[in-house]
């Protein structure tokens, strides 16, 4: 099992960690906005992640932190 | 439980001005990641370009250099020349480096410079909204070619890579592209050999890395990575152009 952090206020919700997730397990958020206006990435089932840091490569901001 | 991903230390942690899904994120972050790596950060100098990447001195943690339109490997001469120990990089887009500094790239690696560029190559003008640019490929449709760019009359995109390898003064030429895991690990493997070269004392070493740029080509940040893979990778092939040094070895 695998923890992620999201620095949500940095995200701008492109979306590209939706994409790169093997399991499909990151959305962006349909409940909040951050301050920028943007919807944030979320995960959605944080047992089932594996950890392979995929969407924090493919993340342009940073936002993303892994621990495994 | 430990950590495996974190954004790097030579990164400002500052949020960037780019547009959501715009690849000059993950290539500042692995650019950052490599200093990090090589221990490096206390005598880097890095040089920004004119472009979208033109503030980038707001987001490295190492000094900074602004350097006119094009004229960053002019300006990264002056200071490896000056101060030889010191690491320095230059981080330029296809504009600056492919139109208004064709001459001052050319005559930098025609000099074996010992030099690490960053070429960034999104195939348009993004900062200024969009314009052809010397690698927009032909038949895109950009501000000023909207029909689509004519090689009739505007001739065709400028392959860096395959026209720098003829100079005897590149020691380091790789073409890289950032659209999939894979490319983009692949992507931090050349920027650290262009790192490592230059520390080495090997000499001019250019990584050019295809990028996209959703808002100018009018796309979503998703359909700009396909854009690349199905397009640009085509006409502007991955892979090693030049490596002196393991030519040497063998």
């Amino acid at each position: 099992m695998a923890k992620l952090t999201f620095r949500t206020e940095l995200c701008k919700g492109c979306g590209l960690c939706v994409e790169a997730c093997p399991r499909g397990l990151i959305e962006l958020s349909r409940t909040q906005l951050n301050k920028n206006g943007h919807s944030p990435a979320e995960m959605t089932d944080e047992t089932r992640c594996i950890g392979c840091a995929f969407c924090a490569i493919m993340c342009p901001d940073c936002v993303i932190t892994v621990e495994r | 439980m430990s950590i495996v991903f974190e954004a790097p230390k030579s990164l400002i942690d500052v949020p960037r001005h780019y547009c959501p899904g715009c690849t000059h994120g993950i290539i500042h972050r692995l650019v950052a990641e490599v200093i990090d790596e090589l221990g490096i950060e206390g005598r880097t100098v890095g040089i920004a370009p004119v472009g979208c990447a033109v503030v980038a001195y707001d987001y490295f943690r190492c000094d900074m250099v602004e350097a006119a339109h094009g004229r960053a490997p002019a300006v990264a001469t002056g200071l490896k020349r000056a101060m030889p120990e010191n690491i320095i990089f230059s981080y330029q887009g296809d504009g600056d480096l492919a139109s208004i500094g064709m001459a001052e790239t050319v005559h930098a690696a025609a000099r074996g410079e010992n030099i690490t560029v960053i070429f960034v190559n999104n195939a348009i003008y993004g900062m200024t909204g969009g314009q052809m640019a010397p690698t927009t490929l032909p038949g895109q449709v950009t501000q000023t070619s909207p029909y689509g760019r004519d090689t009739a009359t505007t001739g065709f995109p400028i392959r860096v890579c395959e026209l720098l390898r003829e100079l005897d003064g590149a020691q380091y030429l790789e073409r890289v592209s950032v659209d999939c895991v894979k490319n983009v690990l692949q992507a931090k493997k050349a920027i650290k050999k262009a790192f490592v070269n230059q520390i080495e004392g090997r000499g001019f070493s250019l990584v050019e890395i295809l990028s996209s740029c959703p808002t100018n080509w009018g796309m979503t940040p998703q359909d700009a990575l396909r854009w690349i893979e199905e397009k640009m990778i085509p006409y502007y092939p991955l892979g090693v152009y030049k490596d002196a040094a393991a030519k040497e070895a063998q």
